[in-house]
């Protein structure tokens, strides 16, 4: 082994927090005032200087590349677009003791349950307001409070099951509760991904560290799922936004984690109040929905009008008490800013005691007091508006400090719509920049859910540290980073796992039967595309290898090629990389929407095709390597149908995509021969048509050197045994069809099966001679009023 | 004062339609003192497979239908006998906006009259600099916010012209203010947003409006559509009042509340949400008959 200077360093140890300088004014997690490192970081602290710099990279990266390829990203938008983005883990934890940890708990835990009293209140009786502890004007003026849900009991009884909250510590050590997030709590399902990326960062510390386990929050959340079911039979269904918004692939992963069914507004249809699925298999009802999408855009008639992406009707279903939401639509209202200014209050009212963990301090400037309050203390405040629901610290539109007549002035005009709140500085935590421990402002985020067993704070949860020194960037849209939360320093820690659950994973495997019809129309059209992609990708290579071999990119072969097959495409690479880069891209948009039930090596798969596709088209590429470069492309894409043949679970959604591959396959098939069994097609189609149907050497074994056009017919149309022949893929079209739902429980055949086994008995009945032109033609239109079939009975 | 009003909406698809699911709200309501229904049907082509009658939050009577088979039309039948007094009178003097701003500061209620629902905002109801100018520039500030109601109502219909085709049922009252065109919807909203601007509660009503037949001429059926106005709150004292803008002129017995809202999101006579890919073509037909 060659001695280097690096293999130098690795052995030695390291002072990682020479250059670590605390910020003036703020505490630190790791080390004290006096700059001693605290006891809960030791263990880990002397874990990291123990390696060195090249071991670390290594780590660090392995990290990345598990978050990378479990298709964890954020979306990353500026002025005109957005793109998907590696997710930022900041791969040092936040460390937490435990008995610290009991204590915010139990302030949290007291959060929820005065949330969940203020919520009922508010949606109720409105004591709150007709006692004077809070202003009217709070909600109606307050676009998050809707009225249509005022005298909406829940099913349940319960408003809110799931929680988080983002706490910071403030000079003084003491935690502060910054925002209430309560209509849709996000990125729990991050939490266990950067949970499960620190462990391939760091894996012989986890097996030998103390560190809190966080599946069993989930496994517990996943029974108070099955208890808000009931008796029922429903369905658990998590409703998303859909592939547009942001956290869809973190929806994606939990509803995958917990065994819930991934839905989109347009799924879901009310019909005499009941909350029903549309599915392959008709609609099936929904007992418990875990709602994601923003409340007001739940429901177009009931709530706002202008929502694309809500089911008419819910609110109905809601007030009828026939579904539980997970929470409550109209929770919202929660968030509200300026309520953190009554919050203490009504804590003291209702429980007889103070907040145990309190929020940041807040003063709603529509009472002259607090107003005069704000002004004079205006050089700690920032000033914005009461009922916006975003944290302050994060929020642009807010009013700094200002010269105090102006201020007086802004207030007085409209005090009822504003608030002022203290600034604080945050704790720092330390991350890895550049080979060393750098202090940045950082905040927590913790989770709450309501169990069978009350409520549950997640002994772990994820940090958020600022990207410098400024404690307002944490949003990962301004570059800040996302941390792992360590719990340790308690008992010894139990390793339970959703995969080892009892009863619940077996309710699991009946809610995973019913495959929403816009999922099985996504698997479809997944299959279709990637299908024509390969089928471009063969008569490209066809193309270019007769191009290599010095013919005239005009010859007449090429020309009609490109004009009958390739839809007068143009002869350059470029061009003609379009022809399968573009269904790819569809292909993977597909994919993306139902990403819960496509597997990550799938989607993987995918991403590689496209970037392969992109690198082709961009790049210089010459001539003579096209071909070859296709190949590769081929020898992926053939990787990607193995995926789909050797790996998917034979659900009624691998037989949807399975349909698309053969349906798209045997139309492309039928229209190649068509053109190329012409009389008017050129010399040496018969060729080109067995090499694009990749029969070269299947047909030389059977029939003569010479390609002849019955025999290419036979081959390529009536053969049963060739996978590249018409007749092949209706026979398995035909196959996975009669597997569908509801097509075998009657003697009479469904429209789509009757389509599918004419279409498959004709081409068994006849001669290779028979298909002409104008007969393959007609076949070709057949399939397509199959695929049509098949989307009216399962798909609409 | 009893009426007969019949009205007709019908909606036309192009390409048929199903899963269709639409709230209505159509039918007169019933205010003490004031309007009472002695009669009434709301009847559905095709016939829905599923309704279901209830009171919304500002008290307003809603029936949502559903039809799941597919249809090219859907119409929808109103008809009813409404008997009406006229509504408490408007008296000029009384509170002032200072009175009233402490009214409102002192108000608990959330109940559906609340003054409090219609400070703004609202979906259609976006504060607009525009027309708070013009608020400003049109009213008497400091004179009884019953005058101040009629001064601005007063002017704005002044300053804008009735037209048909400038706007359409999704324009925005700070375009429509800017044309200075518009129909009674347009008049309303913005005479909402003016009031709202100056802090008198302000909200939009739906109804129908009796069009009287010229000296000596014989009233037209079915030339009528659906009407709007506006209602403002002038203090404890006095409570709430009806202007029509578009006709500059108070409310009487001229007028049949349907709907009391915010805007005109809260009162829409037909929200709807149907499965189709094809264009759509809604039509509307009131008569209103005088009976004695």
């Amino acid at each position: 082994m060659q001695k280097s200077p690096t293999s130098q360093t690795q052995s030695a140890p390291r002072d990682l927090l020479t250059a670590y300088r605390q910020q003036a004014g703020a505490r630190d997690e790791m080390v004290d005032k006096a700059g001693n490192v605290k006891p809960v970081w030791q263990p880990f602290l002397d874990h990291l200087q123990g390696l060195g710099d090249q071991d670390i990279a290594h780590r660090f990266a392995r990290g990345n590349q598990y978050l990378h390829d479990a298709g964890v990203r954020f979306r990353q938008y500026n002025d005109t677009a957005s793109e998907d983005r590696d997710w930022p883990l900041s791969p040092v934890p936040v460390i937490l003791d435990q008995d610290e940890f009991e204590r915010i708990s139990e302030g949290l835990i007291q959060r929820a349950e005065l949330l969940d009293y203020v919520l009922r209140d508010l949606y109720g009786p409105a004591e709150l307001v007709s006692s004077g502890q809070l202003p009217a004007t709070l909600l109606t003026q307050n676009p998050a409070w809707l009225r249509p849900m005022v005298g909406v009991e829940p099913a349940s009884g319960h408003f809110l099951n799931l929680l988080s909250f983002e706490i910071g510590r403030g000079p003084d050590g003491k935690w502060w509760v910054i925002s209430d997030l309560v209509e849709a709590p996000s990125t729990a399902g991050f939490a266990i991904e950067n949970r499960v990326a620190m462990t391939k960062v760091f894996p012989n510390f986890f097996t030998s560290a103390n560190i809190q386990r966080i599946a069993g929050f989930f496994r517990d959340f996943q029974q108070q799922l099955f208890e808000l079911r009931g008796k029922s039979d429903g369905q658990i269904a998590l409703l998303s936004p859909g592939q547009g918004n942001q956290n869809y692939a973190e929806h994606a992963y939990i509803a995958r984690y917990l065994g819930l069914l991934l839905v989109e507004g347009e799924d879901l249809i009310v019909q005499d109040g009941n909350v029903m699925v549309r599915t392959v298999a008709g609609p099936k009802p929904v007992s418990v929905i875990w709602n994601r999408i923003p409340s007001a855009l739940t429901d177009p008639l009931a709530l706002d009008q202008t929502s694309l992406i809500g089911t008419p009707g819910l609110v109905d279903a809601l007030a009828r008490q026939r579904v539980n939401m997970v929470n409550s639509i109209g929770a919202a209202v929660l968030e509200t800013r300026a309520l953190m200014a009554f919050l203490p209050k009504i804590a003291r009212q209702h429980f007889g005691e103070a907040l145990k963990l309190p929020n940041i301090a807040t003063w709603w400037c529509g009472e002259q007091s607090k107003r005069d309050h704000v002004i004079a203390n205006r050089d700690r405040m920032i000033v914005g508006s009461a009922f916006s629901t975003e944290p302050m610290m994060a929020d642009t539109q807010t009013a700094s400090p200002q010269e105090a007549g102006k201020m007086t002035e802004l207030l007085n005009r409209s005090g009822r719509e504003l608030v002022g709140q203290e600034v604080i500085t945050l704790s720092t935590t330390p991350t890895y920049e550049y080979g060393a421990l750098v202090a940045r402002p950082m905040c927590i985020r913790l989770f709450v859910a309501r169990t069978p067993q009350g409520w549950q704070v997640m002994p772990g949860g994820y940090a958020r540290v600022s990207a410098g020194d400024d404690a307002t960037a944490f949003a990962m849209q301004r570059g800040g980073k996302v941390a792992d939360v360590w719990i340790t320093g308690g008992n010894t820690v139990e390793t339970p796992s959703l995969l080892v659950s009892g009863s619940g994973s077996t309710q699991r495997l009946s809610a995973r039967a019913a495959l929403p019809s816009r999922a099985a129309d996504n698997l479809f059209w997944l299959g279709r595309y990637v299908e024509r992609a390969e089928h471009n990708m063969r008569l490209f290579r066809a193309c270019f290898a007769r191009i290599n071999d010095g013919g005239n990119p005009d010859a007449p072969l090429l020309r009609y090629l490109r004009d009958h097959l390739m839809g007068g495409v143009a002869a350059s690479s470029g061009a003609m990389a379009a022809t399968f880069e573009s269904p790819l891209e569809q292909a993977l948009v597909a994919a993306r929407r139902i990403g819960d039930r496509f597997s990550p090596d799938g989607m993987m798969a995918l991403h590689d095709l496209v970037a392969t596709t992109d690198g082709l088209k961009n790049r210089h590429v010459p001539l003579e390597d096209i071909p070859k470069e296709i190949s590769v492309l081929l020898r992926k894409i053939t990787g990607f149908a193995g995926l789909v043949h050797e790996n998917m679970y034979r659900s009624d959604g691998w037989r949807f995509l399975s349909v698309g591959i053969s349906l798209e396959r045997a139309s492309n098939m039928a229209h190649l021969l068509a053109k190329l069994l012409s009389p008017d097609a050129p010399d040496g189609a018969l060729d080109l048509a067995l090499e694009i149907g990749d029969s070269v050497v299947s047909y030389r074994a059977r029939f003569s050197i010479l390609a002849d056009p019955v025999a290419v017919a036979d081959m390529l149309g009536v053969d049963d045994q060739n996978p590249r022949s018409i007749r092949y893929h209706l026979s398995r079209a035909k196959w996975h069809i009669s597997d569908l739902p509801g097509q075998s429980s009657s003697h009479v055949l469904s429209e789509v099966a009757r389509k599918t086994l004419l279409l498959e008995t004709q081409l068994a009945a006849s001669t290779p001679a028979e298909l002409t032109p104008k007969v393959l033609l007609k076949i070709q239109r057949d399939i397509w009023s199959i695929a049509d079939a098949l989307t009216q009975a399962h798909l609409v | 004062m009893r009426y007969d009003i019949r009205l007709t909406i019908s909606h036309r698809y192009a390409q048929a339609a199903g899963n269709g699911r639409h709230a209505l709200r159509v039918l007169p309501r019933e205010i003490a003192n004031r309007q009472h229904l002695t009669a009434h049907l709301i009847d559905i082509f095709p016939p829905p497979d599923n309704r279901h009658d209830s009171v919304d939050f500002f008290g307003n009577a809603v029936s949502s239908v559903t039809h799941s088979e597919q249809h090219q039309k859907m119409v929808i039948r109103m008809s009813a006998r409404v008997g009406v007094m006229a509504p408490a009178g408007h008296h000029s003097g009384g509170s002032g906006l200072g009175q009233l701003a402490l009214d409102l500061s002192r108000s608990r209620d959330l109940g559906p009259a609340s003054p409090l629902h219609f400070l703004g905002p609202a979906p259609r109801l976006l504060p607009n600099a525009d027309i708070a100018r013009f608020a400003r520039d049109t009213c008497d500030l400091s004179a009884p916010v019953a005058d101040i109601i009629c001064q601005l109502g007063l002017a704005l219909h002044g300053a804008m012209t009735f037209d048909a085709t400038a706007t359409d049922v999704d324009t925005d009252a700070a375009e429509a203010f800017s044309k200075r065109r518009g129909v009674c919807q347009d008049f309303s909203h913005i005479m909402i947003i003016a009031l709202q601007s100056l802090g008198i509660p302000s909200g939009y009503v739906s109804g129908f409006l009796r069009t009287l037949p010229p000296p000596g001429g014989v009233k037209l059926e079915g030339v009528d559509a659906m009407h709007a106005w506006v209602r403002a709150w002038c203090g404890a004292a006095q409570g709430w009042v009806e202007y029509d803008p578009t006709n500059a002129t108070l409310v009487g017995t001229d007028h049949i509340v349907v709907a009391f809202g915010r805007d005109y999101s809260d009162v829409s006579p037909v929200i709807g949400h149907l499965r189709s890919s094809g264009a759509q073509v809604n039509s509307q037909a009131v008569d209103m008959a005088v009976v004695d």
